[in-house]
């Protein structure tokens, strides 16, 4: 097997707050293949975006770090890198949509020079190609008319065209990877079936892998290949998709799939209670204990869980859970 | 006692319409029909969903119900007489009959007021009640939905959204409504938090016999929440069935596709389903098209869909469909 596109080990990220420093992500490890999709799934605060700004280098300055562990993209280290390799690496061989498209547009610049400017920035290329090939850019993303679109102000697109233009920048450069932090939070549901039937489109075409940010698992089963649970800025449990959702081995997995009605093949006149979650999210001054941070929600909670943080447990198929009841969740 | 019909609420050609202005002074105003001529029907102690996507008119439709916009025409019947007939202390005290609860716990409580203000205010603004009696109300809706006694000296700051929600949802119970209209009531929460809410909606409904206006676009939420199911496209009512036929058996195109769109867990599902992607914008709402509203997107729409306008039609018991290509076998277009 050949080396994985991107290697994150025991990463370490730290907030300074008012109370002092939290650790908002804890001791994470996951790695990413080539043309992969992955998925992280959690409820908010729970670092996933947390995740993917440590990963892009955009951390909020001054107040977040990466205080230890490695991320390792093609064989070079990012999380020393300077900011001018970063900028390189940004939107050239990383790049990243966000979940709302209109805050992340600029208001001012037409699409086409949004796009173009990528283009420019990354490849060099002159005022005239760049422009051409955002009218194609526009065009692959399917939005119709793209020779006319192009000239259009982000406030002149729906809401579901304004994410297809964010795709178009970031996929302007053929990224290595593409890291979608809720791409379609914001959209409705015909729009989002949209969005993923393109993304899913440009992953063929350009073997793009995909880091995907949600907290729905629904759009997990349908996107992504393997998933990675988040719980406090910790992996609580990562492995394939389908053998997640089939037998998780985490009372927070099993309580995140299990709390939301999911539509089913045939639905049924019966209604059962849905399974709670009880409590919320500790907050941040509650991170980087030595336990289980999921103890006070959890129904399996034991002596253990408050003495001790669990290590993680490995299952076939590369299933990984860091529960003390793991066997028997 | 009076015998208490069995239909609560019975909304019948309900129209909103908001002006826009536009050409010069003498231009003729131009109106958005964001409700077009809907009709719809509640029984005592269950649950009707509106269910469609921004823009659908359905929120618009919930608030013209409350009267928190002006109907242009139609008839909101509440147990009996017609609500937007109603003025000055009539209404007022009508009011108490059917209460709202927000999409945002966020921006939809006062962030001065403590949260026993804030849930005994209804019955302040109706006067009912003794002082003492009031304080004793609002022990027990908190306890109802399970917040604790001290926490009624808090502001609205030092609660989570859940919690937020919860002092919404017992500011609605106050005045003992035998309506409440939930607008999207979960969909600012987190996942794990919205499972909390919604078994809560559902046990005060079986507690109280509260009779629910539910608001949502999403579908996983309604199947589990509601007995009947009304989905709106551009201020018209496309399909109207109850939970087990429009789910099981889904017969307008634009119900099919909003369907198919919607990412599902179950293996199965995903095995069956053949996703529908309806492809571009609904149309301009100041410039609807003559006939079906849907047509431009519809998969399988004939020339007489751009031409006539179809009507809602009853199939099968209980469950109409306003499209053309419906008929009384019951099978979906694009089956």
């Amino acid at each position: 097997m050949t080396a994985p596109l991107l290697k994150v080990e025991n990463l370490r990220i730290e907030l300074t707050t008012r109370d002092g420093v939290a650790p908002v992500i804890d001791d994470l490890s996951f790695e990413l293949g080539a043309g992969e999709s992955i998925s992280f799934v959690g409820e908010s605060g729970c670092g996933k975006s947390m995740t993917a700004l440590g990963i892009m280098g955009l951390l909020p300055e001054k107040v977040g770090r990466i205080a230890s562990g490695s991320i390792n993209f093609a064989g070079e280290e990012l999380s020393t890198a300077t900011e001018k390799r970063m900028r390189e690496i940004r939107g050239n061989d990383i790049s990243m949509i966000f979940q709302e498209p209109m805050t992340s547009l600029n208001p001012v610049y037409t699409v086409g020079e949004q796009i173009a400017e990528v283009l420019r920035a990354h490849q060099n290329l002159s005022k005239a190609a760049a422009w051409a090939s955002a009218i194609e850019l526009l065009d692959a993303v399917r939005i119709p008319n793209a020779q006319r679109r192009v000239s259009d102000y982000p406030f002149q697109m729906s809401g579901g065209q304004r994410q297809r233009v964010m795709i178009a920048i970031a996929l302007a450069c053929e990224p290595k990877i593409l890291i979608a932090d809720e791409p379609t939070t914001a959209l409705d549901v015909t729009v989002q079936a949209q969005i993923f039937d393109l993304l899913n489109d440009m992953k063929r075409q350009t073997g793009a892998a995909i880091i995907m940010i949600t907290h729905d698992m629904g759009a997990v089963a349908e996107m992504a290949e393997r998933m990675i649970v988040m719980y406090t800025g910790r992996n609580a449990e990562q492995g394939p998709v389908e053998q997640i959702i089939e037998h998780p081995r985490h009372p927070y997995s099993k309580g995140l799939i299990a709390c939301v009605p999911h539509i089913m093949a045939t639905l049924t006149e019966e209604r059962h209670e849905l399974t709670e979650v009880a409590g919320i999210v500790p907050s941040l001054r509650e991170f980087g204990k030595n336990q289980c941070l999921f103890a006070s929600r959890c129904n399996m909670v034991s002596q253990k869980c408050l003495d001790q943080r669990p290590p993680e447990v490995s299952f076939e198929g590369g299933q990984m859970s860091a529960c003390w009841h793991a066997e028997a969740v | 006692m009076s015998i208490k019909s069995e239909v609560l609420l019975n909304v019948e050609d309900l129209t909103v319409r908001f002006a826009i202005k536009r050409g010069g002074m003498f231009g003729k105003p131009k109106y958005l029909y964001a409700v077009d001529d809907i009709s719809f029907q509640i029984k005592r102690g269950e649950t009707l969903a509106i269910v469609g996507e921004s823009g659908s008119g359905k929120t618009t439709a919930a608030l013209a119900v409350a009267r928190l916009v002006e109907a242009y025409k139609g008839t909101v019947d509440l147990d009996g007489t017609d609500f937007l007939k109603l003025e000055d202390e009539e209404l007022r005290q009508a009011r108490a009959k059917m209460q709202f609860i927000f999409q945002d716990p966020y921006s939809s409580l006062n962030p001065r007021v403590r949260a026993e203000k804030i849930v005994r205010e209804p019955l302040d603004n109706l006067e009912s009640g003794a002082e003492e009696d009031r304080q004793a109300i609002v022990d027990k809706l908190f306890e109802a939905v399970g917040l604790h006694p001290e926490q009624q000296r808090l502001f609205p700051h030092q609660f989570s959204g859940g919690q937020r929600q919860r002092i919404g949802i017992a500011r609605a119970l106050a005045t003992q409504p035998d309506l409440i209209i939930c607008d999207e009531p979960v969909s600012a929460l987190d996942v794990a938090v919205q499972a909390q809410i919604l078994n809560l909606l559902r046990k005060l409904q079986a507690d109280f016999g509260l009779t629910f206006l539910f608001i949502s676009h999403d579908l996983g939420v309604v199947q589990h929440m509601c007995d009947t199911i009304a989905v709106m496209y551009m201020g018209k009512v496309v399909e109207y069935a109850d939970r087990m036929s429009l789910f099981n058996n889904p017969l307008h195109p634009y119900t099919v596709a909003l369907l198919s769109a919607v990412p599902s867990v179950d293996k199965k599902r995903r095995a069956e389903t053949k996703r529908i992607l309806i492809p571009g914008d609904p149309p301009d709402p100041l410039d609807l098209p003559k006939g079906c509203r849907f047509a431009n997107r519809c998969p399988v729409a004939i020339d007489r869909c751009s031409k006539e306008q179809p009507t809602l039609n009853e199939v099968t018991e209980g469950h109409q469909v306003a499209c053309h290509l419906v008929d009384e076998r019951a099978v979906s277009p694009l089956s």
